[in-house]
């Protein structure tokens, strides 16, 4: 080892320490922590809902909740988890943090847009949160007419008005990017010199900004319905049912891309930096981002084919879903070529991307299952598509965020995480993931549908290794929340650049100045310039710091 | 393989015998896939890990068009494969053949409502013979149910204000399992039940000890005289304030905007409950009045059974 690191005498996190200066801050790291707080809030609640969801399923009978509570608890799990954590955590919190710094800008195009897409963000969630308290929604994630607008007596509106609120907060963090990218980037930083994450980002923000009002006009028609018995989704009253899937799905299929376009955009950072590689097909992962960004708002079709919409539009919508997987399939040979002839070291961020790589292929081979017709006629509303969903919700962006917050953590706080227990959370993590939803997968093929209470007997046995799985998943979250918490004080101090990545944030310290950059930088050259692997000598990294 | 290892359940119908050989190709190929690509991940991370001193030499000028093109092609060849094969099965499932056995069903907020040509009802219970087709048609009281049979390896939506159907053809005889499987409410996981296939004597025989009430015609034929529907749809050479029924059933039927309609069981349907959506030309000046919320769905398709049944050639044909 060479001379101690210093940490930089001034950078944002010192830059005063009021609850003034954190709650009126402009500062869009400052608001990537805020966001980060509230993620990891809502996280912990969805996983408490989830967690008695699979106490519950242990048996076969109802006989730890009443079937009232545990559809309102799988609601709850799904409303928070979907619009609270999925959709916002890795633009939110990483996007927040490193699209101003990655591109070389002092912060965002709206700073003041931006802290009011959190006061937003908050004010949804205490809609949906006050929602739970004083009696919970029944409906499912999904809302469907005329059961949601008619049916249940559960407070509907309160939900679908705080996700009709957050949505706001997607649109603003959506356009503020998509402003910044455009107009912000560091002098000779052109579009194809980007890092993917930022390509990954801007086709996110595109899809935000495209997609998250439709959810609104749909939330507002039910709750129009609601409260006037004005017939749009019941046909007692001379609306259409099925209007209300497609214009749902309208919206929630893109919103699947929302969560894991950015997923993508991390793990193309982790494999390159640890690969000390330039990555495989820049352009075809570049221009894979924008093709799934467009084509993801053309197959919203294939979660109806067994609801009676028209057999052609099946067939239409059974195509262009196999379509929308070509460009997920490039994105995986890619990094996986990445890695070749690549000098790897084993550092956790790059755990948790080789993690999202298999469970991300597991998720979409089995998409291929649901966008083929016949089979998706068997397999639909069952556990295969919760399985199917929850290797690239949960293998993907979860895995992805993980690794990104592990990767950016020196960056964003100052101090290095401890090394060895991040390493053994992240083998924990996988392996409670796959023992809780591969099970999963077989009981949707035997035939047990989704979100059912009670379940046939020879179910069980699945249902028991799925929540044997799911609380070693739960042990192993618990590991980062604590040792990231414990390296904020007891961390070895981060060098400015500990992983020796190139990219305009490691050019700074760590922690970053309020103004990211003492001189503006220039860019020159490719992202992921990295020196031949050959001549590239061992650097020390975090390991050596923290674990001896 | 008969049920793939276990890994499906059993095999009862004739659409599970053309599924299962789809689903046994897809977990081959994604399995496949699966590993391929771990193995090459984990194969390269370990060849090529810091410590390991091996060729690292990457010629940069070389053009990997020809690799990316591969990892385009490739899987579009294998989807396209799975994408012909599944709507090849799909869309050979959509027609019923015209002589299936015709069974109406209701599904209602916490249960199933079954009721057989010769007017036996069950509830939760559907008892159907084997090796022949079976006919469901399907509507909802309330919310959005969806009838699914694993071993049958159907399913389909059942949705209020519109008849759904679904056919299968048994092929052995048991007991299995009869789920809702679109969330419906409270009582959603227990709006389960069963299927019986029987022989067909042992069908017969279940048939004939059943107490029969009427059938869905005979019921219809009551509720049309109750209604009065006679006294204005009048049956030819007599010229009623409404349409004449008789041989109207699957026939097209001109409208008074100028466009034309075929009389299906949906617009049968639509023309009890909202009269006033297509009026057949001609008619009109004296409205006939709506019968939403006036009758119950069993009703409307007792009806409609009626009404088809005086089109007694072409009954048969429809599907």
């Amino acid at each position: 080892m060479t001379e101690a690191i210093v940490p930089p005498e001034h950078h944002y996190l010192n830059d005063g320490y009021s609850a003034r200066s954190w709650l009126l801050t402009t500062d869009h790291k400052r608001i990537a922590v805020l966001y980060l707080l509230t993620i990891t809030f809502f996280f912990a609640v969805g996983g408490v809902a989830a967690t008695i969801i699979r106490l519950e399923l242990l048996t076969p009978a109802g006989d730890l909740v009443q079937s009232e509570t545990y559809n309102k608890l799988f609601s709850i799990h799904g409303i928070i988890m979907v619009f609270f954590f999925l959709l916002p955590v890795i633009p939110s919190v990483l996007g927040n943090f490193l699209v101003p710094i990655m591109i070389g800008a002092r912060d965002l195009a709206f700073p003041k847009l931006n802290l009011a897409s959190w006061y937003v963000f908050w004010i949804g969630g205490l809609f949906t949160l006050w929602a739970v308290v004083v009696g919970g929604v029944d409906t499912g994630w999904t809302f469907y007419t005329p059961f949601s607008s008619v049916y249940t007596n559960t407070y509907v509106i309160a939900t679908a008005a705080g996700v009709m609120i957050a949505g706001f907060s997607s649109i603003f963090t959506g356009l503020n990017f998509i402003v910044t990218i455009h107009k912000m980037r560091a002098p000779g930083l052109t579009w194809f010199r980007l890092p993917l994450f930022i390509w990954s980002m801007y086709a996110t923000s595109v899809i935000m900004v495209l997609g998250t009002p439709v959810l609104a006009i749909t939330l507002t028609l039910l709750a129009l319905e609601r409260l006037t018995h004005v017939g749009v989704f019941d046909p007692k009253i001379g609306g259409d049912p099925l209007l209300f899937q497609h214009l749902f799905w309208f919206y929630s299929h893109p919103a699947v891309y929302i969560m894991v376009l950015p997923a993508m955009g991390v793990v193309s950072e982790l494999v390159t930096c640890f690969s000390r590689k330039k990555i495989f097909g820049y352009k075809a992962i570049a221009y894979s981002s924008m093709a799934i960004a467009l084509f993801g708002f053309l197959v919203w079709g294939h979660h109806m084919f067994v609801s009676g919409q028209s057999v052609y539009a099946a067939v239409v919508f059974s195509m262009l879903s196999f379509l929308v997987a070509l460009p997920s399939a490039v994105k995986v040979f890619n990094w996986t070529a990445t890695l070749y002839k690549g000098s790897i070291t084993f550092n956790t961020p790059l755990l948790y991307a080789l993690g999202f790589i298999g469970l991300f292929t597991i998720g979409g081979l089995t998409g291929l299952f649901l966008a083929t017709l016949a089979a998706d006629v068997h397999l639909h509303d069952t556990y295969f598509v919760i399985a199917h969903f929850h290797y690239i919700m949960v293998g993907g962006t979860v895995m992805a965020y993980l690794g990104g917050l592990h990767f950016w953590w020196p960056k964003i706080t100052g101090r290095m995480y401890p090394e060895v227990w991040a390493r053994l959370s992240a083998i924990g993590i996988f392996i409670g993931f796959n023992l809780t939803f591969f099970p999963q997968y077989i009981l949707g093929l035997q035939g047990m549908p989704r979100r059912y209470h009670v379940y046939p007997e020879e179910f069980q046995v699945l249902n028991v290794l799925s929540s044997a799985g799911a609380s070693i998943l739960a042990v192993a979250y618990a590991f980062p929340i604590t040792y990231l918490l414990w390296s904020l004080k007891y961390g070895a101090i981060a060098p400015a650049n500990p992983w020796n990545a190139v990219g305009l944030e490691w050019e700074t310290t760590s922690p970053p100045p309020t103004h990211n950059f003492i001189e503006q930088p220039v860019v020159d050259h490719e992202a992921y310039n990295y020196a031949a692997p050959a001549q590239d000598s061992p650097q020390p990294i975090a390991l050596e710091s923290t674990a001896s | 393989m008969d049920n793939a290892f276990g890994l499906l359940p059993p095999a009862a119908s004739a659409d599970a015998a053309r599924l299962d050989p789809l689903i046994l190709f897809l977990i081959c190929v994604s399995g496949f896939m699966s590993l391929l690509i771990a193995a090459t991940i984990v194969a390269f991370a370990v060849r090529y890990r810091r410590q390991a001193r091996v060729n690292r030499s990457i010629n940069a000028q070389a053009n990997h068009g020809w690799l990316e093109a591969t990892f385009i092609t490739v899987p579009a060849l294998v989807m396209a494969v799975m994408f012909a094969w599944g709507t090849h099965l799909y869309l050979g499932a959509v027609q019923a053949p015209a002589d299936a056995l015709q069974i109406n069903v209701l599904g209602k907020q916490w249960m199933w409502k079954f009721q057989h040509p010769q007017g036996q009802r069950e509830i939760n219970e559907l008892h159907v013979p084997v090796d022949r087709a079976v006919r469901l048609k399907m509507i909802s009281e309330d919310v959005i149910h969806d009838l699914y049979v694993p071993a049958f390896r159907v399913k389909h939506d059942v949705v209020p204000g519109r008849y759904s159907t679904l056919w299968f053809t048994p092929t052995r005889a048991g007991e299995y399992h009869l789920f809702c499987s679109q969330y419906c409410g409270s009582k959603h996981s227990e709006m389960v039940g069963r299927v019986v296939v029987m022989s067909q004597s042992d069908y017969a025989g279940w048939l004939a000890g059943k107490t029969s009430n009427l059938t869905p015609q005979e019921s219809g034929k009551r509720l049309y005289a109750q209604y009065r529907c006679g006294s204005c749809h009048k049956t030819l050479p007599e010229i009623g304030t409404c349409p004449p029924l008789e041989g109207i059933y699957n026939q097209r039927v001109p409208l008074a905007d100028g466009t034309t309609v075929i009389a299906d069981e949906a617009y049968l349907r639509e023309s009890i409950v909202r009269p006033q959506a297509k009026i057949v030309a001609g008619y009109g000046k004296e409205p006939m009045p709506p019968f939403e919320g006036v009758l119950t769905e069993e009703g409307i398709l007792d009806l409609i059974a009626y009404i088809k049944s005086l089109s007694p050639n072409v009954e048969k044909a429809a599907p």
